[in-house]
């Protein structure tokens, strides 16, 4: 009993602090840059928190969004480390694809810690799926099929050899037992609808994706999802598809978007952006935001997000020195 | 005869006086953006999707404002092509071979009409095709993989030869040069950058908006810088013609079957993923060189080399939307940037679209044919106001362009980088215009370069490395048919004409 009461006093004083630290903190006009040309994920990414948080009222005024694609991320990610590391009231839109180019060097002279990380608002969880008519019916079949003959599945994905749609298929392989993952054959395609129309048409065995990307053609029966890479079922139409941890494959693969702030910001802004990111997380409009859009939750903000994207970015780089994208 | 009932329904959800509106704005802005060099219709939709949603528009407007836009971009591509050589977008490249030679000889009115009226017939058919047979084509989509792509894009390269040029091995080098410079950035079949120097900016490769604004705007300004204070630079306003408002019956009805085969060929060419509006207008251009131009008029003001062009990007860009609408998948950068909105939208794109949707589906239809008609409308008595762009000295003219392009580049990406690169396609231009080299072929070689690299190495990936992939299905031996005799006849049939027929060859060739 003393015990809780002691966590619940512990608690309010967190809670008060907190309160205090966004108090002590403002942020005048905020500002959010997303590393892409307007349309895509990470603008997507903006927009909708930028709203969000203007509708519950966390930040005064409306959310700047500066488009500033490039480089896949990488020359905004330059931008805040060289030119703007000590501004408070800017947050970078950043996915799974960030931390993918960060393990891998993509981002030249720059490394995750230079940033400071904020948190996650969603995320999309991958699938490995096949076309309706395949024999396949178990992702540990398909996997079968590649360890005794890798030449006779090609798998297509949407990001480029060693982006993320590439690297789930290795985990799980890897996972699976398959020691020689580079015999596995992934095609690279121009985005997950170009490489769902190519399992459609019968020029390859398998597709690689995020579960928003195949919706489409899930509803429609053109393909049947083998497994989805997340810790448990989803919820809504993919419920009854097995996640791989189910078919004894223990492998989560999942797109997150979130943001991180220039790494010189001060503690009190940092404090005051994962509460605000944290609010909108765990507001009703964001749900409602996340269900439209396909997002599964992932609910990660400050030290432990920093610590979730050390982690991915550990365990993309030892794949990608595995199969010899990175020396 | 449910569709003609479900397009109908589309009407009367279209013929709203708001969506009217929204159209209107959209086919004015849609005009204007395509004709700035620099915006092309995907910046163009991609600027305007903030707009929809602070206007907090519903899916329907929503696309009817954005493909207004789309299809008004693909109109207004074409003024500048025409009037000052520089192409307001991608597709409208073309349009200079035979437009810009048209406005010098005093017919830039004619030019402007007849591609207008070439526009509308090739966007108007390309809908009623989307009408009636997007869930063929679909199919027609999927027998396409990579093996297929590649031959398509070797077909296109094979029939390059002639274009623009009088010099074929200038041709041919300047379309290396363009395929050299689409190798740049990050190559996606294995991660590795090439010819990056480690600079994070050319990852992406280079945007082929920088390289057109570079190579033919910029190059335009320092082509003038070259001659100022002589007569060609400042010009003489007094000598302008601007020519007639409208067509004669006559152009019309030569242009009539090029407009026609145009249309086929530009439609088929969008429905196709990855190929595009630009892939339409160059084949379109192409084929009809080599069925109709017996006179060796194409590039020196031809009409129809300006009438099958422009059909064909306006039918490409409603082919685009098949692919779009029946699968989700986008048929080319614009319809990209419209699938995100869609999503955007709580709108699931995919095969059961039309099904789940039909208001959206429809409605948009509606309105593509309602937007083609205002283009029309607004383009006609519009060529008046844009041919007095010819009457502006270009000593104030040419800083104007210099402006548009710096402004239009660093309006969509935010970065001096790309404007530094712009300036070094500009000086590039200006280099290769006094070597007598075409631009055309370097951005056709930046514009399909790179695809045509992808999917050969996807069929290879998926083949084991086997070259015999490439030639497997009865498309794909079709298709390089066509490229084989595409690149040979006018080799090997120019020869046994001029042996066979030599009066005949030289009357028909006043070179």
């Amino acid at each position: 009993m003393k015990n809780f009461v002691t966590r619940l006093a512990a608690t309010a004083v967190a809670v008060v602090s907190l309160t205090a630290a966004a108090h002590a903190f403002d942020p005048g006009s905020t500002e959010c840059i997303a590393p892409a040309n307007p349309g895509g994920g990470w603008d997507f990414t903006c927009r909708q928190v930028g709203k969000t948080l203007q509708d519950l009222k966390l930040i005064p005024g409306t959310m700047q969004v500066t488009n500033m694609a490039g480089g896949g991320g990488g020359v905004a990610f330059a931008e805040v480390v060289n030119k703007r590391n000590d501004t408070n009231n800017l947050v970078v839109a950043a996915s799974s694809a960030t931390s993918t180019r960060l393990a891998q060097g993509a981002f030249p002279g720059n490394t995750m810690d230079q940033v400071r990380w904020i948190g996650a608002v969603g995320a999309d969880y991958g699938i490995i799926a096949v076309a309706k008519d395949s024999p396949i019916t178990t992702l540990p079949e398909l996997m079968e099929k590649i360890k005794t003959d890798p030449t006779s599945v090609s798998i297509a994905g949407g990001s480029a050899v060693g982006g993320w749609d590439h690297l789930k298929v290795l985990i799980a392989a890897k996972k699976f037992g398959i020691d020689d993952v580079r015999t596995i054959k992934y095609v690279a395609f121009d985005g997950g609808g170009e490489a769902v129309t190519q399992l459609l048409g019968g020029s390859v065995q398998a597709f690689t994706g995020d579960a928003s990307e195949a919706k489409g053609f899930v509803d429609s029966g053109d393909i049947k999802v083998l497994a989805v890479l997340a810790p448990e079922r989803l919820e809504g139409d993919f419920a009854s598809f097995p996640t791989a941890k189910e078919q004894g494959i223990d492998v989560i693969g999942a797109n997150w978007r979130g943001f991180y702030g220039p790494g010189g910001m001060s503690d009190e802004a940092y404090d005051y952006w994962v509460n605000a990111i944290g609010t909108v997380y765990d507001s009703a409009e964001w749900k409602d935001v996340m269900t439209q859009n396909g997002l599964a939750p992932l609910d990660m903000r400050g030290a432990d997000f920093q610590a979730f994207v050390a982690e991915s970015v550990d365990s993309i780089t030892t794949i990608s020195k595995e199969i010899g994208l990175i020396q | 005869m449910d569709t003609l009932y479900a397009l109908a329904h589309g009407f009367s959800i279209a013929l709203t006086f708001q969506n009217l509106g929204l159209a209107l704005i959209g086919c004015f802005l849609g005009t204007i953006i395509g004709a700035l060099p620099g915006l092309g219709p995907s910046n163009g939709v991609a600027i305007l999707i903030p707009l929809a949603f602070t206007l907090g528009l519903p899916a329907a407007p929503a696309l009817i404002l954005l493909t207004s836009v789309y299809y008004g971009a693909m109109y207004g591509g074409r003024i500048s092509s025409i009037l000052l050589n520089i192409p307001g977008d991608e597709p409208a490249l073309m349009t200079t071979l035979d437009g810009y030679p048209m406005a010098k000889k005093g017919m830039a009115g004619e030019a402007l009409a007849l591609s207008g009226i070439a526009s509308f017939v090739g966007a108007f058919f390309a809908t009623w095709g989307l009408v009636f047979l997007a869930p063929q084509l679909v199919k027609v989509a999927l027998l396409f993989g990579p093996a297929e792509y590649f031959a398509l894009f070797a077909l296109a390269f094979a029939t390059l030869g002639g274009i623009a040029s009088k010099n074929q091995a200038k041709a041919a080098l300047a379309a290396g040069l363009g395929l050299g410079i689409a190798m740049i950035g990050v190559d996606g079949q294995t991660g590795v950058p090439r010819f990056s120097f480690g600079e994070v900016h050319l990852y992406d490769g280079i945007d082929f908006l920088v390289a057109i604004v570079g190579l033919f705007a910029l190059s335009e300004v320092f082509i003038f810088l070259e001659h100022r204070g002589t007569t060609k630079a400042t010009g003489d306003a007094s000598s302008v013609k601007l020519g007639r408002l409208t067509p004669p019956l006559s152009m019309l009805k030569q242009t009539t079957p090029t407009m026609a085969r145009s249309t086929v060929l530009g439609f088929i060419a969008g429905v196709l993923p990855g190929a595009g509006a630009s892939l339409g207008s160059f084949i379109a251009y192409s084929v009809e060189k080599r069925l109709v131009d017996k006179n060796k008029t194409f590039g020196t003001g031809d009409p129809r080399g300006v009438a099958a062009p422009e059909a064909g990007n306006n039918a490409a860009a409603g082919g685009a939307l098949v692919p779009m609408l029946a699968l989700g998948v986008p048929g080319s950068g614009t319809t990209a940037v419209l699938l995100a909105m869609l999503l955007a939208l709580n709108i699931t794109p995919g095969p059961l679209l039309f099904t789940n949707n039909p208001d959206v589906v429809w409605g948009l239809i509606a309105a593509l044919f309602i937007g083609n008609v205002m283009l029309l409308i607004m383009n006609i008595p519009m060529v008046s106001l844009f041919v007095r762009v010819l009457l502006v000295p270009p000593r104030y003219l040419m800083p104007a362009v210099a402006m548009i392009s710096f402004v239009g580049i660093y309006g969509i990406s935010g970065s001096t980088f790309d404007l530094m690169v712009m300036v070094f396609f500009g000086v590039l231009g200006w280099l290769l215009r006094k070597l007598e080299v075409p631009l055309v072929p370097v951005i056709l070689g930046v514009l399909l370069g790179n695809q045509m690299e992808a999917n050969m190495r996807r069929a290879m990936t998926i083949s084991d490395g086997d070259w015999s992939a490439l030639f497997a299905s009865p498309l794909s031996i079709g298709l390089w048919l066509f490229a084989f005799f595409g690149f040979i006849m006018p080799i090997v049939a120019g020869r046994f004409f001029r042996t066979k027929y030599p009066r005949t060859d030289s009357e028909l060739d006043p070179d």
